[in-house]
């Protein structure tokens, strides 16, 4: 049965090319589809079929809508006055012009399909896609000649080719062109050479299957040919696979930093251990998610802006529930870093319950703005925008962070204070003021992490509890205070677990990488970039 | 040499701990099956084992504040050592399920035939016998502290860094039990235990066996860490916790007094860990969360660290105050065990008992130096 | 040569170098301690002296330079605290540490010469022997009335004794004391003085590290001055006192 229609196809396509020939100089008359809208009206299977394959052929604006219609079964006919019209849903317009047909008349009855018609049908979609006006029906049609490899289809292919203005689309005929080639048999040597080179050039793994699969019996020049091409595609893959998981691994280390970075400071520079980390950046999400709430109930065009308004609230509320923080519990345990571990472990349970009774146990649901839909394609690579944005975002945060430490005079203070507090003092220094200060840094820039990760994280109760570890290893692989350790520790962290991944498994390569850590810090227990000096020591 | 060991641990707060949790741990479980239902002093089933939880919950505690109250590491992974003796024991409570589970197989646990699993992996073997099964249940988790000790300790990885690392250890093995392929039954874990030693683990009478052992556990737990404390070694220990490096100045190596006392106390948290499996009739992977690792440290802090006897009644206090929040008022457990993380911290450090210890002590000095003025 | 004197020498340090992040806090020090010496070591603050027994009881690793003990027999950078600690080399740090939780008693207890091994000490029973031994150190250190207190509650200068009594409780060969009487009262300084001479006098090698100049007179004996990581001068107290380059650097501010 397949055979038969092939076959069939073949035959109705052989028409289509002998009656389009006389018509490619493009001349008016192409537009006449007269004969066969008169065909459509007889009632017959096969003059049903010899009209589809005109009406491919003749490139008419109408032709497209015409298949389609038949293809619905809307298409109808009067056989009394061999109208032919496509039934809407409402009105009835005329096949020909698209016009409304006021009265339309009386007699009316579908075009029949059978089998016969239905694979010229198919053949016909494919080969007006292929001249369609639309590029992205084009390319599609493209695709679908490549993989169906119909060498009936060789005809309409190398019009289109000829006609076909975008290099990029012609460029994927003329590989479906080759496709079709190389597959067949009886095509010469030479051509399925050529054809095998041009195939390399869509440089993808379906390309390497074609190559690999050719028919039983090709000359062994052929074979090699087409192995030497998939051969330089596999070479090619792999390289953008690396790139690819360099680029997730890049995706992955943003996530870490924002999540670790307000840690690099309280952690990092003053030295607490606050547990509490984590909430913060979910506090930061649950801003998010009111904030969309607010804009959803009453200025909806504000949406695309919600992240960039709960960017400065976000880093309030946290920053404040983090002085909150240091000023009630916080500055009574200095000196006594794990007692500071528990006491913060202790307020994270409490800020987890709080969230969780008033926003409720479950996800929220925070939108993307409409900036941060769709994905980047640069070749074989491909990231969502909003990774792409977190990534940036999260860079701009640690040189933010950076310049407000190294060039304001607050970032001064904090400095002189985390050296030396006693001398800090004696300057004048409200030591107190810069340790809430500095902690409530910290926590904001966890809170405006909370507004990013809400993009791409579940936001609930427990958003904070899955970065907490991570963030700690972060700052610790990367050496306790110093901020570009932490940089290049949750890089680092984040390429070595994406690379792991397609081998191990995301959660063995977690482990694998928790392990490693573990073991790194027993060999240098200052993380990569280690202070040295006595007041590491005490 | 031992015998003396052990009669230095006997001080009269240890004494007197241990003739109380050696009273319950007879009482409770004749009153549950010598005293009809309705009378006034039966000790129901579910409280028999929720008492038993608590007990396994007491020697944990008393592993923890060996290491954390004694030798100053704060160890937030200790669930992970109980948790791995929790599965040595439910290995060998799977392999007695034998042919009754709901397959039939007569080797492979439900979860494996499930898994299409066609042979057992070679760490099952030898778990169907309940003494290998012992030497597990303190030899994994003793090994894995030893290894880790042996590394971080040397390393002279100490404080915080410690607390963290071993909070990433227990958290990499939650990762790894939950996975299907590493042969521990994954999310679901180890259930649907039958018996235990050829009784039904079911039956009354070896709930209340399990209870006995478990205070027995928490009696001979305590006297043997007392023995420790109040040992030259646990002086050293003492001292590597005061000053570090001093004590290694004077000639202790800290690293190998650090990674045996570790190793003890992991394999202290392990037997727990086994006594625990058989009474709640389950282990997964969950056991393995830091959450839970965090609370045993919370229960000492409360009880009292660096006072074994604090350790008990720590576990036992908190552990009962959840039982009562999670029953009465469910929302509020959190807000009242992070109030608890932080009030103790702040206004309780030494705990319940280090803080009555400290007050009587206060006491018996003020009455000692008042007839000394008088004369 | 240097085999020579090495060979002879209690502790020999040749060449010594160490930098913490690129500042070289010891450049190039040499200093032979004979069997026996007492040797007072001076230097203005930041001079190395405390770096120097860092690298003498191998806290601090140095980056080249030979450390010798006993002879040049043991090489010292090879091993570490306890070992060293164990092989006869006490240490009194420049800030007092005791074991603050622990009464005094129990501070000589753990410092006394026995087994340091985990089941040596897990089982280990007070003797008849120890017992005496205590009883003379804290005797030494005029403790013996306080013996039952926390170390905590000591005042500064009895735990500065305390922590030489600890010392004494080792039996080392060689005392390295780091500032032995910083904070103390004129009278309590020339008691410690007293105390180290006797401790010298039972023939043990002591290296002491202080400031105070009319200590080191009082225990007069050979005096090395450290400047910037090296030895400016050495002899006796009135040599090194007029030697001009000292004059200019140290006593001379
Ligand atoms: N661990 C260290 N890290 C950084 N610098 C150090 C360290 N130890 C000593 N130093 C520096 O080396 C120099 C010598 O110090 P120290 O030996 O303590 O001098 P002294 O005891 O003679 O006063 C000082 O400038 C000190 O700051
Ligand atoms: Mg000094």
């Amino acid at each position: 049965m397949p055979f038969l229609a092939r076959r069939l196809a073949r035959l109705a396509v052989l028409l289509v090319a002998l009656i389009a020939l006389p018509f490619a100089g493009g001349s008016a008359s192409a537009q006449d589809i007269s004969a066969p809208l008169a065909k459509l009206a007889t009632d017959s299977y096969a003059d049903t079929g010899a009209a589809i394959a005109e009406l491919a052929a003749s490139g008419h604006p109408r032709a497209a809508a015409i298949v389609q219609a038949i293809q619905d079964g809307k298409l109808e006919f009067d056989a009394a006055s061999h109208a032919v019209v496509i039934r809407g849903a409402a009105s009835v317009v005329d096949a020909a012009t698209g016009a409304a047909i006021a009265t339309p008349p009386a007699g009316l009855s579908p075009v029949r399909v059978n089998n016969r018609v239905r694979t010229a049908l198919a053949a016909a979609v494919g080969s007006l896609t292929l001249m369609s006006p639309d590029p992205v029906k084009r390319r599609e049609a493209a695709d679908a000649v490549f993989k169906s490899r119909d060498a009936a289809t060789l005809p309409i292919l190398e019009a289109a080719i000829a006609k076909e203005g975008d290099a990029r689309i012609r460029l994927a005929l003329q590989v479906a062109r080759a496709a079709v080639i190389l597959t067949k048999p009886e095509a010469s040597d030479d051509a399925r050479v050529e054809a095998a080179a041009t195939i390399k050039e869509r440089g993808d793994q379906e390309a390497v299957s074609l190559l690999r699969s050719l028919p039983e019996g090709s000359a062994k020049r052929v074979k090699d040919a087409a192995e030497a091409a998939a051969k330089s595609i596999e070479t090619n893959l792999a390289l953008w696979s690396s790139a690819q998981n360099a680029l997730y691994g890049i995706s992955l280390g943003s996530v870490l930093l924002l999540a670790a970075i307000g840690l690099a400071i309280t952690f990092g520079v003053m030295g607490i251990i606050n547990m509490a980390h984590g909430e913060m950046v979910m506090i930061g999400a649950y801003t998010t998610f009111v904030v969309q709430e607010v804009i959803r109930a009453h200025a909806p065009g504000l949406f695309d802006w919600s992240l960039t308004i709960a960017l400065p609230l976000a880093f309030l509320t946290s920053g404040a529930v983090g002085v909150l923080i240091e000023r009630t519990v916080i500055r009574w345990l200095y000196g006594r870093p794990l007692e500071t571990l528990l006491a913060t472990w202790g307020i994270s349970l409490i800020l987890q319950q709080s969230v969780r009774s008033i926003f409720g146990a479950n996800n929220r649901e925070v939108g993307a703005p409409s900036f941060m839909s769709g994905s980047l394609d640069i070749g074989h690579l491909s990231i969502t925008w909003g990774r792409m944005w977190i990534v940036v975002f999260a860079l701009s945060v640690f040189v933010g962070l950076i310049l407000i430490l190294k060039k304001t005079p607050a970032g001064l203070q904090m400095r002189a204070v985390t050296q030396n507090r006693a001398m800090a003092a004696a300057m004048g220094i409200r030591t107190p003021f810069v340790d809430a200060l500095t902690f409530g840094l910290g926590c904001g820039i966890a809170g405006i992490a909370g507004v990013a990760l809400s993009q791409i994280d579940n936001v609930s109760p427990n958003l904070g509890q899955s970065y907490i570890i991570d963030s700690f290893m972060v700052v610790v692989f990367g050496g306790v205070g110093n901020l570009w350790g932490t940089l290049v520790g949750a890089l680092t962290l984040g390429v070595v677990n994406k690379f792991l991944e397609p081998f191990a498994g995301a959660v063995l390569g977690k482990i694998l990488v928790l392990i490693f850590i573990i073991l790194f810090i027993q060999k240098r227990p200052r993380g990569l970039f280690a202070l040295k000096g006595r007041a590491v020591e005490s | 040499m031992i015998g003396h060991f052990l009669v230095k641990g006997l001080d009269r707060g240890v004494a007197i701990t241990l003739l109380v949790v050696l009273a319950i741990g007879v009482l409770i479980p004749a009153s549950n099956l010598l005293l009809p239902e309705g009378h006034a002093l039966h000790v129901p089933t579910y409280l028999l084992t929720l008492f038993g939880k608590y007990a396994t919950y007491a020697t944990l505690a008393l592993a923890l504040d060996l290491v954390w109250g004694y030798c100053g590491i704060l160890s937030l992974g200790h669930g992970a050592f109980f948790a791995l003796g929790g599965y040595a024991m439910g290995m060998y409570l799977m392999r007695q399920i034998g042919s009754r589970g709901v397959y039939g197989n007569p080797i492979l646990p439900d979860f494996m035939v499930f898994l299409n699993w066609k042979e057992l992996p070679w760490y099952w073997h030898g778990f169907d016998h309940f003494g290998f099964a012992l030497v597990m249940v303190v030899l994994a988790p003793g090994l894995l502290a030893f290894v880790f000790g042996w590394f971080a300790f040397r390393s002279r990885v100490t404080g915080v860094y410690l607390s963290i690392i071993t909070q990433a250890l227990t958290y990499a093995l939650l990762l790894a039990f939950f996975r299907n392929d590493m042969g521990f039954g994954g999310n679901n874990g180890l259930t649907d235990f039958k018996d235990i030693v050829g009784y039904n683990v079911q039956s009354a009478g070896t709930r209340a066996t399990l209870f006995f052992l478990s205070c027995l556990l928490v009696a001979v737990g305590l006297l043997v860490t007392s023995a420790i404390v109040k040992s030259k070694l646990g002086k050293v220990l003492i001292a590597i916790r005061d000053a570090e490096s001093r004590t290694r100045f004077i000639g202790y190596r800290v690293a190998t007094f650090k990674t045996v006392v570790f190793t003890v106390s992991a394999m202290l948290a392990g037997l727990a860990g086994a006594l625990y499996v058989p009474q709640v009739g389950i282990i997964n992977p969950g056991e393995f969360a830091p959450a839970n690792s965090i609370e045993a440290v919370i229960w000492v802090a409360v009880g009292g660290r660096g006072t074994l006897v604090g350790a008990i009644v720590g576990a036992v206090a908190v552990n009962w105050g959840k039982t009562w929040f999670t029953g009465a008022l469910p929302e509020l457990w959190l807000f009242a065990l992070g109030g608890l993380f932080v009030l103790v911290t702040l206004f309780l450090p030494k705990g319940i008992v280090g803080t009555w210890s400290a007050w009587t002590a206060k006491r018996r000095a003020a009455r000692d130096a008042a007839p000394a003025a008088a004369e | 040569m240097t085999t020579d004197i090495a060979a002879n020498a209690q502790l020999y340090l040749d060449d010594v170098r160490v930098s913490f992040d690129g500042f070289k806090a010891l450049r190039g020090l040499s200093l032979t301690i004979e069997p026996g010496e007492m040797r007072a070591i001076i230097g203005p603050n930041g001079a190395g002296k405390t770096t120097m027994m860092d690298v003498i009881t191998g806290k601090t690793r140095p980056d080249s330079g030979e450390v010798l003990f006993e002879g040049g027999s043991v090489d010292l950078t090879r091993l570490d605290e306890a070992a060293i600690a164990e092989l006869g080399i006490g240490r009194k740090f420049q800030k007092p540490t005791v074991f603050e939780s622990h009464t005094v008693e129990d501070n000589v207890y753990l410092a006394l010469k026995a087994d340091r091994g985990p089941l040596a000490t897990l089982f280990h029973r007070l003797n008849a022997e120890e017992a005496r031994r205590i009883d003379e150190i804290l005797a030494t250190v005029k403790l013996g009335d306080r013996r039952h207190e926390l170390a905590a509650n000591l005042s500064h200068g009895q735990k500065q004794w305390l922590e030489i009594g600890m010392l004494l409780a080792q039996e080392p060969k060689l005392l390295l004391v780091d500032e032995p009487v910083a904070g103390m009262t004129d009278a309590e300084t020339m008691e410690t003085a007293a105390l180290l001479r006797r401790i010298h006098d039972s023939g043990k090698s002591v290296v002491v590290v202080e400031h105070d100049m009319a200590f080191v007179r009082e225990l007069g004996v050979k005096v090395t001055v450290l400047h910037e990581g090296g030895v400016l001068s050495e002899g006796s107290i009135d040599h090194v006192a007029a030697d001009p380059r000292v004059i200019e650097v140290y006593l001379g501010r």
